[in-house]
């Protein structure tokens, strides 16, 4: 298929499509990391996951339409305001949740499966009511819009390198807080060993709570972030949540490095076989692949413990 | 045929009562039937459907739940509206309609069972509803089975026919060949790149565009074919394939939120839509409001209906809508097929003087709705819509601007030879 | 191996019951569409109970019961398809005898894994074996390896998500997203006429009374004991000399057959079959119906498909923009409050009265006592 290419259009397009791959890893990066602190460190399933993503990006709908309207000077700079509201949105109705209903079902991690299931179809509903059943599009400053030249006929687009920039600097933060914060210590002090945690003095409660919180912010600021190449409705969370749950899986459930090396290999994998395969066959070998690793390594690729 | 579609427009006294009637595009063209005069039950319902002196049911089968509910709200909404103004004009034969909703919860069994019930306990004399095929394939047997009418919206895949549906959205060839024609000699274009959400639609579409494209359409050939899951959200990899073909056209059929995620990729990744020829047979009005007019301005649509229209029957239809739904809703392509859907059945029943199934589609054929917001339709024989076919450009304030009609109405062909 | 009574008193009234009810009393007092609805319900039972046996008592929760479910009722569906593309059936087709949208795929001859679907008995075996098999492999490599719990949950739900894409990609031979639609005829015999569909019904229930008493015999030999002590404590089991994964392997086997059953039956009672059975959406909610109905119990699987069945339907008949809200909060104060459902409820707070009221003090050893331990994890 390469012949009649010259060796320019060649070098440029590979740069491209490496770029592609860059793109989804970061999209998985920011998928997968909130989840990663909610299942890896606390062990609780968050089916509703995508829909504190969703709750992210109708923030920043609601954001962008309230600084048109009061501040359309701030307009340039509204993202990162969006941001930030769509991080504490989240955080705080994940708290909301932590408090009402994943507290009680700690020993049963399986059942916060099906609890967070339930709570996803009433989110679900609960946007589809406030905010209508049709998709919303949000509004992008200029600036983030269009693309960069890098070469003649390399193109590079801004949103991509803003989503990956995004990337870099929440998982520095998360990675920060976790293992230098003396907060992060009380996690991971509460993950090895709850009772022990406790009897030392740590308010083992108190740190569940602002995990799940963290947890589910950072899933607001990826959909936050989603609304410059995704699409806001209120089903939209769904499609999410498989490919987020196999990214941690695969990583192995408790580390965040396998996490980042997991959503790595996958997007690399997905978007070549994308490139010579048709979209829907790339999906299916991509998901296979995993499926068969996991099956030979049940542990994922980086895991701290093995088996139960 | 093109002349028919044009009686009577002229007329002035006609403008300007439908002017004054925004609500009632149609209401000139029908015999005003007071209550009084309305035939016996017994005379038009020979078969127990539920049909009294003054009143007839009929269901709206539409998804307000789940996935689907993004496209098929817009559907219901025309289908109430276009009740209402029969009501507010006297009604079908005298009886004003009164409407069942059912939601078929974007889950194809579920419209099944609710058009069972919608048949069998409701006794529907017909049902406005359906939007994918899937569905439509699933409720098919049942309006076979216990003999209903089925009035279905969306542009759709062809290789059908039924005597229990009428299709008021076009079938594949209506929509296809002629933008193909049109980008072919206006824009000369010679190569093709087609896109498609993995599934019966795009794909049976993309099969006609092929044939077209390579059988009829001089030195013209498909340079790439690409299906995608439906929900897919990253198309970068198929954008740099794109960019390294170059074709002259993007002819792309992706359906839903992919399109979001699909238009604002293609332009961080820098292709402009003012040069890049693209042609979609799936993005109205409806899903430019989720991808942004600023977005995919510069893009072609090939459908049978823009808001945009300039005719008195369509300013109505619009003015109407919004007055109902309010000023921030856009109409779309199968949002005003829906909306022929109760006119087109209230003028068959007229016509066959009953509102039994079998009479009803009997006399479907050549039925004719002057009325309609996209000008004039007439059902064919094989229940499908005589209708233009028109290309739109995308504006950034998320309206169609009218680039091209065809000169006379186009024959739907659900069977097409030599495109199967 | 079997205890001196099949049932013991309490499940012998709760199968008179359930049997009173779905032979008769629903027959007489339901027009054919409702009856033919209930039968839909049911088809989901028939995966709940497979989930009684392999989640309830084995703690394994399989999120892709969709995808066993879906075989069966493929398996059915093609057997179907095939008898009403008859040539003559299809004469306006470029190839006819092929199912329509395989013509429409420009397909010239039917594949050959199509090919055994023109026998009966041969397809009433593939419902069977195709799923049996497929559980069969899912389930060695996964349980060989130890892999349990959270882990085998999202793995079987990556499964569910692969069929799902591949169903809907390959439509040339598989019908695609519209799925296997239009069957007439089972073996010459018109199914979607009302006196077939009343028929059907009584063949259904019948096969789910098999399917009760078959979970029931599972539940009561050695078998079940040792599912449930693995549940509890795997790692005693294993030292103890039993062969863990092959235990799970069974289960898992099982479940996946009763719920291939379900999906064949559902092919038949319904007239079609479609990927939107096999996903993950469908796969989840057949286990939060088995929640509902309380995990541990086989009776409840069938009250809680029948349950939250009627209540999704009548709840969407008159508030069709709303009942997410119920079922959404119905699924969290299941898992919150009751966590083995109803049939928690029934033996928590009915069941005591009733004793009470017929004065039994029959205590101590039987076999709800291993049965309604803590909820698995």
């Amino acid at each position: 298929m390469f012949g009649d290419y010259s060796l320019g259009d060649l070098g440029a397009i590979f740069a491209m499509q490496g770029f592609a791959g860059l793109i989804l890893f970061s999209v998985y990066v920011l998928m997968a990391l909130g989840l990663a602190i909610i299942f890896g460190q606390m062990g609780v399933i968050n089916m509703a996951h995508g829909e504190f993503m969703i709750l992210g990006a109708y923030v920043t709908w609601m954001t962008s339409n309230a600084v048109q309207q009061f501040a359309p000077w701030l307009f340039p700079g509204y993202f990162f305001i969006a941001m930030t509201l769509a991080f504490i949105a989240s955080g705080a109705l994940g708290m909301l949740v932590e408090w009402a209903m994943i507290r009680h079902l700690y020993k049963r991690p399986l059942d916060t499966l099906l609890a967070t299931w339930g709570l996803s179809l009433i989110l679900q509903q609960a946007y589809r009511s406030v905010f209508g059943a049709r998709e919303v599009g949000v509004e992008l400053p200029e600036w983030m819009m269009g693309s960069w030249q890098a070469t003649d006929s390399i193109q590079i687009p801004i949103n991509g390198m803003f989503v990956m920039a995004l990337t870099i600097l929440i998982t520095i933060a998360v990675a920060y807080v976790l293992f230098w914060s003396s907060w992060g210590k009380q996690v991971r002090a509460v993950v090895q060993n709850r009772v022990m945690a406790g009897a030392v003095g740590i308010n083992t409660e108190k740190v569940d709570r602002y995990t799940f919180g963290l947890g589910c912010g950072i899933a607001g600021v990826a959909g936050s972030a989603f609304t410059m190449i995704g699409s806001t409705g209120p089903t939209a969370g769904q499609l999410y949540i498989v490919d987020t749950f196999l990214v941690v899986v695969f990583g192995g459930a408790a580390s965040l490095f396998g996490t980042i090396a997991s959503a790595f290999s996958i997007s690399q994998t997905q978007s070549t076989l994308e490139f010579f395969l048709s979209g829907s066959m790339a999906k299916v070998i991509t998901l296979l692949t995993i499926v068969a690793i996991l099956m030979v390594r049940p542990q994922g690729l980086f895991a701290l413990k093995v088996r139960k | 045929m093109s002349d028919e579609a044009n009686k009577g427009l002229n007329s002035p006294l006609r403008r300007k009562l439908l002017m004054g009637m925004a609500a009632l595009p149609a209401i000139t063209m029908l015999p005003r039937t007071s209550f009084a005069q309305a035939p016996a039950t017994s005379v038009v319902n020979t078969t127990g459907l539920a049909v009294t002196d003054t009143e007839v049911t009929v269901g709206i089968l539409h998804s307000v739940t789940g996935t689907m509910a993004i496209s098929e709200t817009g559907s219901v909404e025309a289908e109430k509206l276009a009740i209402e103004q029969i009501n507010a004009s006297g009604g079908v034969l005298g009886r004003k309609i009164k409407f069942i909703q059912e939601d078929g919860a974007s889950d194809w069994p579920t419209f099944a069972e609710k058009a069972k019930k919608l048949l069998v306990n409701d006794k529907c004399a017909a049902v406005m509803g359906c939007w994918t095929s899937a569905s439509r394939k699933a409720v098919l047997p049942v309006f076979e089975q216990y003999n209903g009418m089925l009035y279905y919206p969306t542009f759709y895949e062809g290789l059908e026919q039924s005597k229990n549906v009428i299709y008021t959205g076009q079938e594949a060839t209506q929509q296809i060949i002629a933008g193909l024609d049109w980008v072919n000699k206006t824009k000369g274009a010679k190569t093709f790149y087609l896109l498609g959400s993995d599934y019966i639609w795009p794909r049976t579409s993309n099969k006609i565009a092929r044939k077209h494209i390579e059988g009829h359409l001089q030195g013209a050939k498909v340079v790439g074919e690409e299906y995608f899951p439906l929900g897919h959200t990253q198309f970068n990899s198929v954008i740099n394939k794109i960019k390294l073909t170059k074709p002259d056209v993007i002819y792309a059929i992706i359906v839903g939120g992919s399109n979001v995620a699909f238009y604002k990729q293609l332009k961080a990744a820098g292709i402009d839509l003012s040069k890049q020829t693209l042609l979609t047979i799936s993005v109205t009005e409806d899903e430019i409001d989720g991808i942004g007019g600023e977005n995919i301005a510069g893009a072609f649509a090939c459908m049978k209906y823009f808001q945009s229209l300039d005719n008195a029957n369509n300013k109505a239809f619009v003015s109407a809508f919004k007055k109902m739904w309010g000023e921030k809703t856009v109409i779309g392509d199968v949002t005003q097929a829906a909306y022929l859907g109760p006119w087109l059945w209230k003028l068959t029943v007229e016509k066959a003087g009953s509102f039994d199934i079998d009479k009803v589609a009997a006399a479907s054929p050549g039925v004719e709705f002057k009325g309609a917001p996209e000008g004039y339709v007439r059902i064919h024989e094989n229940h499908h819509l005589w209708s233009k076919t028109r290309v739109g450009k995308a504006k950034a304030d998320g309206q169609y601007e009218l680039v091209y009609e065809t000169a006379d109405l186009v024959e739907p062909d659900p069977f097409p030879k030599g495109y199967q | 191996m079997i205890n001196a009574r099949f049932f013991n008193r309490s499940e012998l009234i709760g199968f008179l019951a359930l049997a009173v009810l779905l032979f008769v009393i629903l027959p007489l007092s339901l027009d054919i569409f409702r009856l033919n609805l209930v039968a839909k319900y049911l088809t989901y039972a028939f995966v709940g109970i497979g989930l009684v046996i392999c989640w309830g008592y084995g703690g394994i929760l399989s999120l892709g019961q969709g995808v066993f479910f879906g075989l069966g009722g493929y398996c059915m569906a093609m057997y179907l398809k095939l008898e009403a593309s008859s040539v003559e059936n299809t004469k306006i087709q470029s190839t006819p005898g092929i199912p329509d949208f395989m013509d429409w795929n420009q397909l010239t001859a039917l594949p050959f894994f199509w090919k055994p679907f023109h026998s009966f008995p041969l397809t009433l075996v593939a419902i069977l074996l195709v799923p049996g098999i497929f559980a069969l492999i899912i389930g060695a490599a996964m349980f060989k390896r130890r892999v349990g719990g959270v882990y085998f949950a999202i793995i079987t739900q990556a499964i569910a998500a692969i069929l799902t894409i591949l169903i809907i990609g390959q439509q040339g031979y598989t019908g695609g997203v519209n799925g296997i639609t239009d069957l007439r005829t089972l073996h010459g015999w018109d199914i979607r006429t009302d006196h077939a569909k009343f028929i059907l019904y009584f063949v259904e229930v019948v096969l789910l009374f098999a399917c009760v008493i078959a979970a029931q015999f599972i539940r009561l030999t050695k078998l079940g004991r040792i599912l449930v002590a693995m549940r509890e404590q795997e790692d005693r089991v294993r030292f103890s000399g039993y062969s863990v994964a092959n235990f799970k392997i069974f289960a898992f086997c099982a479940a996946a057959i009763f719920a291939a059953i379900g999906g064949a039956m559902f092919t038949l009672e319904v007239g079609f079959m479609s990927p939107s059975f096999v996903g993950i959406v469908p796969s989840i909610e057949m286990v939060i119906y088995t929640a509902v109905g309380g995990r541990m119990s086989i009776f409840g699987a069938v009250w809680g498909s029948l349950l939250v069945n009627f209540a999704k339907t009548s709840l969407s008949e008159s508030f069709p923009q709303l009942w997410l809200f119920g079922l959404g909060a119905l699924f969290i104060a299941v898992v919150l409050a009751f966590p083995n459902g109803l049939s928690g409820i029934w033996a928590d707070y009915v069941q005591p009265r009733v004793d009470r009221l017929f004065g039994s003090r029959k205590s101590g050893w039987n076999d709800n006592s291993v049965a309604d331990g803590a909820p698995a994890e």
